[in-house]
């Protein structure tokens, strides 16, 4: 699924190569590496991985990994790095638990105080950073104490809960039958309502690449040929339909994904239309031409904390609201899980790389292992050491195809 | 009978793309100070870095034979064990680390592998008198000035037991009384029988101290002078540095007369960011026409890319002063924005750490300096910015397989096209290019000078930096020298020559 208005792939990097059929390996290979995990893991489960409520469930477990993953990726691609997120997922979900819980404000009002408060967390932190000069690792490091040992002073020991209705359903509800139940024959009942909204999604995705492929063809540029174009979306279109009728089946849309599609959609044109976005693409790959061409790569840097600190908010607010209490431990190694989704979805070390897409598949990677391990049976140790070959693994194909690239010129 | 303690000969060393040396012979005689001159980029850092081992045997064709064996050096341990010491002109000192363990540092005094500190500073402080210096060897070497610290660096070479020590422009950080204090200590060494090599671009200093001088030009040797015997000035070693060919070949070009003044820089002062105090500007006025081509000589380390960026919306320098002129107006430039909003580019000379950036597309370098102009309300045209990119792709003949490529994937010609592409989009109108050509091969040479030659005939105004005289005398209307920060000529088309510009270039600047 890319959502790359103007894809930017599939361009080959040797000057005067032919232009064929030509799949680019190193942009696809995450995408590959996604559908053969999945496939292995429906064969190992027999099946059990892609029944309804596991999808379901896949989806709602990793939500909060994968919000945070957004906003990792453009951490990742201005070239810093951000360690304090799974504190701040704690401190925000405390905050939120204290302001409804306690407080009694009414749920959306605590949300936007919540997601207030993640923004000043960024700020502190992107200050430092951008304005003082401290290397993220260093500011990110503390903050990672700093704001735990705030949650535990707002918290003690104990959790604060429960969360109101509405911040629950956010977190681990779904959408409501509103126009009742459609027969799929074999398959049993499945709501209209997410029938009809992944068919209207699918849609507007077609629509928008050939809008896409035609404006392109007007300028002269490269597209792919008509049949690997079609091919492609029908590809994406019958995974998109297949997700969405095994939810149907289920409880309909968990309302978590709803909010993941739209945050995806959002930041990916965010980081490639958006000049804010160019310019965080441009601080990353070099710091000193950036600045040279006139970008204030100082704004750009702090303001991707902010909205770091944002997402982690919202990030926080989804987990508490899905376990129905802030806890003093919440979110711990939050932050390793979204770094390591960003990397396995290709950002590069250095900055200058990588793709929100590439970000959540990264996350969703991680999370069918996790997901298809424990179907199995298999220890959460072993889980964790597969989890750690297949970051190491996924930034050495990167390094590898990168090396020969460099050598065949 | 003379004592050759050093023979280099036929050596040729390569470099994708380039030929550095060419069959360089050179020989230096036992207890001598044997001079090195040539311009920038002629090859006596290549030279140098062959002598020390940097560049390894096998690396180079040719011969190097030292005190009568050939050597095979395959790092500066190699060399550095035979004698041979090399101290560059960037200082090599750890500021943190006392003056005694830079002496050491490699070479420590030490028992079975722990320091012996009594005897680390004992014999600092010995060879340390030998340089003349009188510091406490525990004294942290950054604490030093640059002066004493390049006494410090030709004391850790006497600790080495060196022979033959090489100087990479010792006396270029220098003022005149360190200077004066360094030469004569260079005389000393020689009459202790240490034989010295010493590069310099001050031709004064090389007429005074050394025995006899060679040059290189183009990666060759054009000729060694014996200075004592043939009373070698400093105009017949620039005659050898310039040469006389002029086989630079340039696009024609119909000369427009200038137009108005656009802009003007007047009693520019900048400081050093790095060394609190030292003026790497002195009091520069500069004036660029419409439709003219400017060019700016000077040596290394003249100031000529420092004044360059810091009229660039001040991206370099401190303590800046002076005015800038634009259209008659005076006006304030203190950031990059503002530079780009009153129609100044600047491309460095140094494309690679400051110019692109090498993981993105070229469409996303071309618009980078001009995406405001691409987008409305914070959101980017992608369509309309590939058609830019796919314009100057046409115009300049930028080479690649598309305009979504990265930039890191292309030649260095087609990289510099590029950032022109970048720079020419935020429509200036007065371009600063620094080295325009640099690493770049002749063919696109050719082709730049002939978009230099395209922006001034659309009325624009070109500064060109440049260490290649033949490439400002074959491009510039008009000729700046500028030497130790000041502008110390100027020179019309008519009027320059590679002789008087180098007379103008290596004038010593009192302060």
């Amino acid at each position: 699924m890319s959502l790359d208005v103007v894809p930017r792939s599939t361009v080959d990097t040797t000057v005067g190569a032919p232009r064929r059929f030509h799949i680019n390996l190193r942009q696809s290979g995450i995408y590959v590496a996604f559908a053969l995990i999945v496939v292995l893991f429906a064969i190992l489960t027999d099946g059990a991985l892609l029944q309804p409520g596991n999808i379901s469930n896949i989806v709602v477990q990793n939500s909060y990994v994968l919000i945070l993953a957004i906003g990792m990726i453009l951490v990742i691609i201005s070239g810093h790095i951000d360690l304090s997120v799974g504190s701040v997922v704690a401190l925000t979900g405390a905050i939120c638990a204290v302001l409804t819980v306690q407080l009694g404000l009414p749920w959306w009002l605590a949300v936007l105080a919540t997601l207030g408060a993640g923004a000043l967390i960024g700020a502190a932190q992107g200050y430092w950073v951008a304005y003082f000069g401290i290397p993220a690792f260093i500011v990110t490091l503390g903050g990672m104490l700093v704001f735990r040992a705030l949650t535990l002073t707002v918290l003690g020991n104990q959790g604060i809960g429960p969360f109101p209705d509405e911040i629950r359903r956010l977190a681990n509800g779904f959408t409501g039958g509103y126009l009742g139940n459609v027969g799929l024959g074999p398959l049993g009942g499945a709501d209209i309502v997410s029938l009809l909204v992944g068919i209207l999604a699918v849609a507007g995705f077609a629509f928008v690449q050939w809008r896409n492929r035609r404006a392109r063809l007007g300028y002269g540029q490269d597209v792919d040929p008509l049949p690997l174009f079609a091919g492609k979306i029908l590809l994406a279109a019958l995974v998109v339909l297949f997700v969405v009728v095994q939810l149907a089946r289920f409880k309909n849309l968990p309302w978590v994904l709803v909010l993941l599609a739209v945050l995806v959609i959002g930041y990916s044109l965010l980081a490639s239309r958006s000049v804010f976005g160019r310019h965080i693409y441009a601080v990353g790959g070099n710091l000193q031409a950036a600045t040279l061409s006139g970008v204030r790569v100082k704004p750009v840097t702090f303001w991707v904390f902010v909205n770091m600190g944002v997402l982690a908010a919202l990030a926080g607010v989804i987990f508490s609201g899905r376990l129905n209490q802030a806890g003093p431990t919440a979110g711990t190694a939050f932050e390793l899980d979204a770094i390591a989704a960003a990397f396995i979805g290709g950002a590069a070390v250095q900055g200058g790389v990588g793709k929100v897409v590439g970000a959540i598949t990264g996350g969703l990677i991680m999370g069918v292992i996790n997901n298809g391990m424990s179907l199995i049976g298999a220890p959460s140790e072993r889980v964790m050491l597969v989890k750690g070959l297949v970051l190491l693994a996924a930034v050495a194909y990167d390094v590898w195809t990168k090396r020969r690239a460099g050598a065949a010129r | 009978m003379t004592d050759d303690i050093l023979t280099v000969h036929g050596i040729t060393k390569s470099f994708p793309g380039v030929t550095a040396l060419r069959d360089v012979e050179l020989t230096v005689r036992r207890g001598e100070i044997h001079g090195v001159c040539g311009e920038n980029g002629a090859g006596k850092s290549t030279l140098m870095k062959i002598l020390s081992g940097v560049h390894p045997h096998g690396s180079y064709s040719g011969e190097v034979v030292f005190a009568g064996e050939p050597c095979a050096f395959h790092g500066i341990r190699d060399s550095e064990a035979r004698g041979i010491v090399i101290i560059h002109q960037e200082l090599a000192l750890v500021p943190q680390l006392s003056i005694a363990e830079n002496l050491f540092l490699g070479n420590e005094r030490a028992n079975r592998g722990w320091i012996d500190w009594n005897r680390t500073n004992h014999a600092a402080q010995r060879h340390l008198r030998r340089v003349g210096l009188r510091e406490n060897p525990t004294t942290p070497a950054g604490d030093l000035g640059v002066g004493k610290q390049q006494l410090v660096e030709i004391a850790k070479a006497l600790s080495k037991e060196v022979e033959l020590l090489i100087l990479d422009e010792p006396t270029a950080a220098l003022n005149d009384d360190d200077s004066a204090h360094l030469l004569d200590l260079l005389r000393g060494l020689r009459d202790d029988g240490i034989t010295c090599v010493v590069i310099s671009h001050k031709l004064n200093e090389i007429t005074e101290i050394a025995e006899r001088v060679t040059i290189l030009r183009d990666g060759r040797t054009v000729e060694t002078l014996d200075v004592r015997a043939d009373e070698v000035t400093e105009e017949r070693i620039i005659a050898g540095m310039v040469g006389r060919d002029l086989e630079h070949r340039f696009p024609p070009r119909d000369p427009v007369p200038p137009g108005e003044e656009v802009l003007r820089i007047e009693d520019w002062t900048v400081h050093s960011p790095a060394h609190a105090g030292r003026v790497v500007v002195d009091g520069a006025t500069l004036s660029l026409r419409r439709g003219e081509i400017v060019g700016l000589a000077g040596l290394m380390g003249a100031g000529r890319t420092e004044l360059a960026m810091s009229v660039f919306g001040r991206s370099y320098g401190v303590d800046i002063s002076g005015r800038i002129l634009k259209d008659g107006r005076e006006i304030d430039v203190r950031s990059v924005r503002d530079a780009i909003r009153h129609g100044i580019a600047y491309v460095s000379e140094d494309r690679k750490r400051y110019g692109l950036n090498l993981v993105a597309d070229v469409t996303g370098n071309v618009s980078a300096a001009g995406l405001g102009k691409l987008s409305r309300r914070g959101w980017v045209d992608q369509h309309e910015e590939v058609r830019v990119a796919q314009r100057f792709r046409d115009r300049l003949r930028i080479k690649t397989s598309g305009v979504q490529a990265p930039t890191h994937t292309l030649s260095g010609g087609n990289q510099q096209k590029v950032v022109l592409a970048k720079w020419m989009f935020t429509e200036p109108d007065v371009l600063i290019l620094d080295e325009p050509t640099r690493g770049v091969d002749v063919g696109a040479k050719y082709e730049i000078y002939g978009i230099v030659n395209g922006l001034a005939a659309q009325g624009k105004a070109v500064l060109v930096i440049s260490s290649e005289l033949p490439e400002l005398l074959g491009l510039c209307d008009r000729i700046y020298a500028l030497s130790a920060g000041r502008v110390t000529g100027e020179l019309d088309r008519a009027e320059a020559t590679q002789e008087r510009l180098m007379r103008m270039m290596t004038q010593e600047v009192r302060r």
